[in-house]
This record gives C-alpha cells, structure tokens and sequence, in this order.
C-alpha cells in the first residue's frame, strides 16, 4: 500500500540543524499526525500563504521546523493573545494557534477563554495528552485522577490538585465561539474523525467565520511511561472516559464573515478638523507668571472651574498648565487643580506658592487657604465659615454657590466663580477670554452657552466687575 | 494648529501620526487617559482598540502585531508594567519593535498613583530576563508626549527592538498646549522579516528559541552591537548651561521642576543650568561628560537614586574618573517642591 505523502511541511527540516526528515518528536507521539492534518488541510484549502501558526512553548515550540506557513514564536499561554493580533491588524490573515494542555489549560487558560469569548476570528488546536511533555512528565490540568507524574509521584490527588480540566466543556459556556470539537489521534478511525474536524476548523478560517476550538486528545508514551500501543490504549480507555469525544457546537452552517469596519479619515484630517480658536504661546517675559490654585469636593466643578482658567490663559496667548489632584474617589471626594499663566513655557506646574487661591468649601480653606503668597488673592465661596479674616492676602468672599443655585444652575456654581476670579483683576487675563474659553467648553453642549455666559455676566457686575 | 490636552492624550495623537494602527491595553491610574483617549480616537480615525483582558495579553496582542509587521502599543504604569516584563524580553529577543508607554506611579507594590520615578531601572537595566536593552524616552513636557511617542515608533522599527515611553503620573496627567505633528510618518517596511500572513512574508519567522549555545551567544553578540549602534540616538536638552557653575540632572517631571529652580537661581545671582536626557537608553552620556565636567552636579529625581547612580555610572565611564553628584529626591509620590531645590543648590 502506498503511503500518502505529506504536504504543506518544508521537503527538509533544515531549521532543526539537521538536514534529515526525521522530526524530533519520539515515536507513537500524537503532534506529527496532527501537524500532518493541519498541513494536508492547509494545502488542500489553499490557505499556506495566509496562514499565520502561533508555535507554542512545549514540544510543539519547535513547530516552525515542520510548517510551510507563517510562524511566530508566542510565549508561554499566550498564542491566543499573539493570533488576536494577528487577526485583528491583517484582515486577510488566518491566525492558528497550535497548544498543548500546559499551555493552554494552565497558565494561558484565561488568554484563551478570552480569545474564544471576543470570537476572535482563529482556529484553537488544543493538544491534550495529560502530561507536559517536553519540561519532563509533570501534571497537567488535565492529568486524570490518581495519574502519576514527575509533580504527583503518588498520583493526582484531586484533593490536592484539583480536577482534570475539561477546555471543551468551559468553551462551551461561551457565545461567540462557532465550533467546538473533541477528537483523538490515538487510532486510524478516530484520525479519520480528526481530519474531518480540523479541516472544518480551517474551513471557517478560510471563510472569515469565527472562532473554531478543537481539542485533540493525543498520546505521549515516554511521559506516560509507555510504549506507543498501550500508549495509544491509555488514550482511547481513559482519556476518553474522562474526555469524551464528540461536537459540543457546530454553528458553521449559520455563521457568517464580520463586515469590514467603513473607511476612515486620517490623523491629521480628524484633528485638525475641530480648531478651538486658540493659538501657539508666544514668549512675553513683561507677563508675570500666575499661580492658581481651585480647591473643593468632587462635583462642584472645581477641575472644569481651573480649567476655564487655563483655557482663557491660551486664548491670551499665554503658556498655561492644568494639573489635577484628586483623591482615589472619583466622585464626592477633595477635588484640587493648579493652573499656571505665563509668559514664558511653564516648569514645575504643581503650585506650591500661590498667586491666587480659590476654595470652595472649608475643608478646601482649611488645606489651601495658607498656600497664598503675601498680598495674593483668596477668593472663598461665602459658605466657608471664616472666623477671622486672613491678613496679608487680598480676601474675596462671594457666595457662589447661593447664587448660582438662586438662579436654577448650581451646576454653574464654578462659572459664577470663574467671573469673581474676572472681576477681581486677579490674574491679568481679562474678561473676554474668561468668557471665550466658558463658552469653548460647552462646545459640545451649545444649549449651555448663553445660560453660563448670563450667569456669568451677572455675578461678574455682582462681585463689581 | 494647537490643542489643550492631557499628556495621556497627546500620547494617543503621537500614536496615531506614527500609524499606529493598534491599541492593546488594560486600564490602571494614571495611565488609564491613554486608554480612554485611543479608545475614542483609535476607531474614529479608523485604526483598531480591543481592551484586553490584563497586561500579559496586552504585551503579547503588542508582540503579535509586530511579529506581523503592524505597529501597535500598550500604556500602564506600576503593577501593569512588571506583568508585561516577560514578554518585552521575548520581543527584544525576537528583534521586534513595539511601543509601551509606562505612566509611572509610586510603588513598590499596589503604592499610590502619584507621581514617581522609581521604574528607571525597570526601563533602563532590562525589567526582564537575558542581556537586553529597551529604548527609553523621557518626555518632558505634553508636546514630548506626543512627539516622543512617534519617535519611539520610528525608532523601535528602525532598529526592530521594543521602545519604553517612560513617563509619569504629573506628565500623563496635566494639560498643556500641543502643537499638532506636520504630517504622518510613512509607513515603515516589514515584509523582509515580518509574518503578515501574505505570500511575500509566509518564509518570515519570528522567534527567540536557540537551542544551540554558540548560536545564542551569537544572537546575545548581534543584539549587543545593535545597542552599540543606537548610541547615535541619544539626546538631551541643555537649559542656561553655557555659563552654569551648578548643573541640575533631570528628567521629566522633575526636571519641569528644575528648570524653575534654575530660573529661581539666576534671578537670585546663582548660575545654575539644567541638563535634561531625552534618551534614557541611550544614555546621552558624550552630551553629559561634556558639560558636568568641573561643575557642581545635582540629580534631582522621585526615586531612592536609581537615576543618580545611573548618571554616576555615566561619568565615570565617559570620564574614566569618579565624579561628586549630589541627590534630591522624593518618594512615595511627594513631589519635589522648588524651593528645596533652590535651598540645596546653596547648600553645595
């Protein structure tokens, strides 16, 4: 009878150092049918070009000797990680990943349950012989019960170590996942089965369908202590029994290719399609540089309020930084941000010594209020309970809040500030650029506009702008 | 033109000038504006997002992508850097460029997300396993967050080795003005060694397996001279140098504070200067022999002086003499306030 002669592998193994046809696999080892299927199915589908082999860490790492396609190395548990992206950024790419049960099961089980959850658009080959192979016979998570290994010399304890994992079975809690198969290549019948499996899973690849898992029970008589028949035996008796073979889905009839995403302006047409007004800083030394800090809780808009600051600053043409602190709440906590005007490009711009400090609530004063440089400015909301007015600073107090709030905005409680901060002359950014930048950032929501700028006139004749 | 943005941001905007076309990452403060930024603009420009499921996949979505050929990033900081270790040695083993941005924040451990700059050594020494070396670069200011993410694209394909944008909290944080890029790089050439699943890349391998010993210490040699070569790529800027009797050291965030002590200085008679590497690796070290030389040295950083005894290093080796370098520094996420630079800078 005449042996069908292999494709889709390289005519000589030179990427092994050797020269010969040999592999290095031992013999009555499952990987050399199973790479053989894979490449008689690749050929046949005429898919080598496309396809991209994610290798995997274990015996099969040296798949790239053997496989006329792509290959990439992948690190441990990981090759489901490696053919997202391959999918992902090469649309005509068809991304395989070839595991063994260490790799996949243990410590890139998540890597895979995740791939197979998105529905990543790649074919799972999960090699399941119960043991690591080429680190030396250790456990595998799906070393059966009571089976001796290199790390469970008494046998596995499930007590101990758990249970025999079934990667099938979890697979199958998930969505996306199109196809989902357990074969053997323990004897001719089951090859036959696996053959039929694995070219389905290419099958899908070919056609763009979704992600494909097959599982393959494969024996491995030198960990197992075997020779390749009882090997094989111990394959098709007790792996099976805990494994049982069969389709656990099959959606291939139903599935369909993802549409391509529609075509997409650039960079640089989508950034520079919005301009704000403002313009590049230009050096001006005679501007003296201004120090501002905005404190209060979470909520009352004090980043949105040092914000309006820096944006006006920009729209003065002015070098500005904004830079926030908050603590790990991100709602309803101490909110602080500092703000720098300068003329010149800015340096450190966390405000230690300030030019003007505004607080919104006490525990704000209380924390801020001494940071003020002599003779600058502290503007506080007239909620703030003050026993003694500070000395040596120019003291404002506004009730920002009542007013805002009065007036049905107490969202806009920090614009109202922002005009106190404008009347006080402060900051040598004057009036119209506090208002151009209130109105910039309500850019996206233009029914806010007229409504902050009112308020914001308002407060600013109140506070005797 | 111009925008106000968040250095996390300009990151994004760097990114996609350069072309990238993927963005794998896992959210972590503060580098989580990284995230939110490309996953809005990413799409919108039509390149792809995918929030991954942790930082090991995100590394090695980054690692797929440039085996095929494709530029890609992640951004983290702390905990999510030291989990992508592993696989930043496996893409300077496989002489693959991509592009991590490490948002730094205090450590060790869970720490704080305050400012730090305690993964110098991470960035700088290797992080991983085997005898490798990152290109680190250490933006300064917004419009560096930007510009220097485009050069590590450029100059992680170039040389074909992975590119650290080693940042921090204040940098990722804060806003500032950004000059737009002039135009979009072009689209560097892959399909040499890149596995793109195309006929023309199908012989392409991408791995770091060498079983053979002579073989490995032949690949460790080839890596080790491509180190060599990149020296050409260092960079650094120099403040008020020229007639400086005190050079502050510095990078980053602490030199943003710096060069406001300098300023401090001079207006008060002190003739102090600021150098500040670009490149930490490579190591600007000819620029920085070239002005320490006969000066007063400080390093100012937010480290125990992991970045102090890396330029102690450098001037021993540029110099072939042991020079005085005095330390500042803040952990813990404290930053370091001007005045204690100033104070320091008298007391030398």
């Amino acid at each position: 009878m005449a042996v069908k002669k292999t494709v889709g592998m390289y005519p000589a193994f030179d990427r092994s150092g050797t020269s010969t046809r040999a592999s290095h696999y031992c013999a009555g080892c499952g990987h050399g049918i199973i790479h053989k299927l894979i490449t008689e199915a690749v050929t046949d589908l005429g898919i080598a070009d496309r396809v991209v082999m994610a290798n995997p860490i274990g015996c099969a790492v040296f798949g790239y000797y053997y496989w006329d396609v792509g290959n990439i190395g992948a690190a441990h548990g990981r090759a489901a990680a490696v053919c997202t992206a391959v999918c992902r950024t090469c649309p005509e790419a068809i991304a395989l990943a070839y595991q063994g049960d260490g790799d996949l099961g243990a410590i890139g089980f998540n890597c895979t349950f995740q791939a197979a959850n998105r529905g990543e658009r790649m074919a799972t080959f999960f090699v399941n012989n119960g043991t690591y192979g080429m680190t030396g016979g250790q456990m595998a998570p799906t070393s059966l019960e009571g089976q001796k290994t290199a790390t469970t010399p008494l046998g596995r304890d499930v007590l101990n170590d758990g249970y025999p994992l079934h990667v099938c079975e979890v697979i199958n809690q998930l969505t996306a996942p199109v196809y989902i198969e357990r074969v053997s290549v323990a004897d001719t019948r089951r090859i036959m089965d696996a053959r039929r499996a694995i070219r389905k899973a290419l099958e899908l690849q070919r056609d763009g369908k979704g992600y494909a898992f097959v599982e393959i029970l494969s024996p491995c008589p030198t960990n197992l202590g075997m020779d390749a028949v009882q090997a094989a035996q111990f394959t098709n008796d007790k792996m099976e029994r805990e494994f049982p073979l069969g389709v656990l889905r099959d959606q291939s009839a139903t599935a369909t290719a993802r549409p391509a995403a529609p075509a997409k302006p650039g960079p640089a047409a989508f950034f520079t399609s919005n301009p704000d007004g403002a313009t590049d800083a230009a050096p001006d030394p005679s501007f003296a540089e201004q120090r501002l800090k905005f404190a209060g809780f979470g909520g009352q808009g004090i980043l949105s309020l040092g914000l309006y600051v820096a944006e006006a600053g920009r729209f003065a043409g002015r070098y500005t930084t904004w830079f926030p602190s908050y603590g790990p709440e991100q709602r309803g906590g101490a909110a602080s941000c500092s703000v720098v005007v300068a003329g010149n490009p800015v340096g450190s711009p966390a405000v230690d010594h300030a030019d003007v400090v505004i607080c919104m609530n006490l525990p704000a004063y209380e924390r801020f209020a001494k940071d003020v440089r002599p003779g600058g400015w502290l503007i506080v909301d007239a909620s703030v309970p003050i026993a003694e007015k500070p000395v040596g600073v120019q003291f404002v107090s506004f009730p920002a809040i009542q007013f805002a709030t009065e007036r049905g905005m107490p969202r806009s409680a920090n614009a109202v500030m922002l005009a106190v901060l404008a009347a006080s002359g402060a900051t040598g950014l004057d009036r119209r650029v506090m208002e151009q930048a209130l109105a910039a950032s309500f850019q996206k929501k233009p029914s806010l506009i007229p409504k902050n700028l009112a308020i914001f006139a308002a407060a600013y004749q109140q506070a005797g702008g | 033109m111009v925008k106000f943005v968040k250095g996390n941001e300009a990151v994004v905007i760097g990114a996609l000038y350069a072309g990238c076309d993927y963005y794998f990452g896992y959210p972590i403060t503060p580098a989580s504006e990284v995230a939110h930024a490309a996953s809005a603009w990413f799409p919108a420009v039509g390149r792809g997002f995918l929030q991954a499921e942790c930082e090991t996949a995100s590394i090695n979505m980054v690692y797929g992508a440039s085996a095929a050929g494709k530029l890609s990033m992640t951004a983290s900081s702390g905990p999510g850097i030291s989990l992508m270790q592993e696989t930043i040695s496996y893409m300077a083993g496989a002489e693959l460029p991509g592009v991590i941005v490490n948002v730094q924040r205090a450590g060790p451990g869970l720490g704080n997300i305050y400012p730090e700059q305690a993964d110098y050594n991470q960035a700088v020494k290797g992080g991983g396993h085997g005898s490798y070396q990152c290109i680190v670069l250490a933006p300064g200011n917004v419009q560096e967050m930007c510009d220097l993410t485009m050069l590590a694209f450029e100059l992680s394909f170039a040389y074909r080795n992975p590119a650290i944008v080693l940042t921090d909290a204040m940098l990722g944080q804060m806003m500032e003005t950004l000059r737009l890029p002039e135009a979009e790089l072009p689209r560097p050439e892959t399909d040499t060694w890149a596995v793109s699943g195309t006929p023309a890349t199908r012989k392409n391998l991408i791995t770091s397996i060498y079983l053979d010993v002579a073989q490995e210490e032949a690949i460790n040699r080839t890596l080790q001279e491509k180190y060599a070569r990149m020296q050409v790529e260092a960079r650094a800027e120099q403040y008020q140098i020229d007639d400086a009797d005190v050079v502050l050291i510095a990078y980053g965030v602490s030199s943003r504070i710096a060069r406001t002590a300098v300023d401090k200085l001079r207006a008060t008679g002190v003739k102090a200067g600021l150098f500040r590497p670009i490149t930490l690796a490579p190591f600007p070290t000819a620029a920085l022999c070239a002005v320490a030389d006969g000066r007063k040295l400080l390093v100012v950083e937010l480290s125990c002086g992991q970045f102090h005894d890396d330029v102690f290093f450098h001037l021993a080796k540029g110099l072939g003499r042991v020079v005085n370098v005095g330390l500042l520094n803040r952990m813990g996420g404290a930053l370091i306030a001007v005045d204690d630079v100033v104070a320091r800078v008298k007391e030398l």
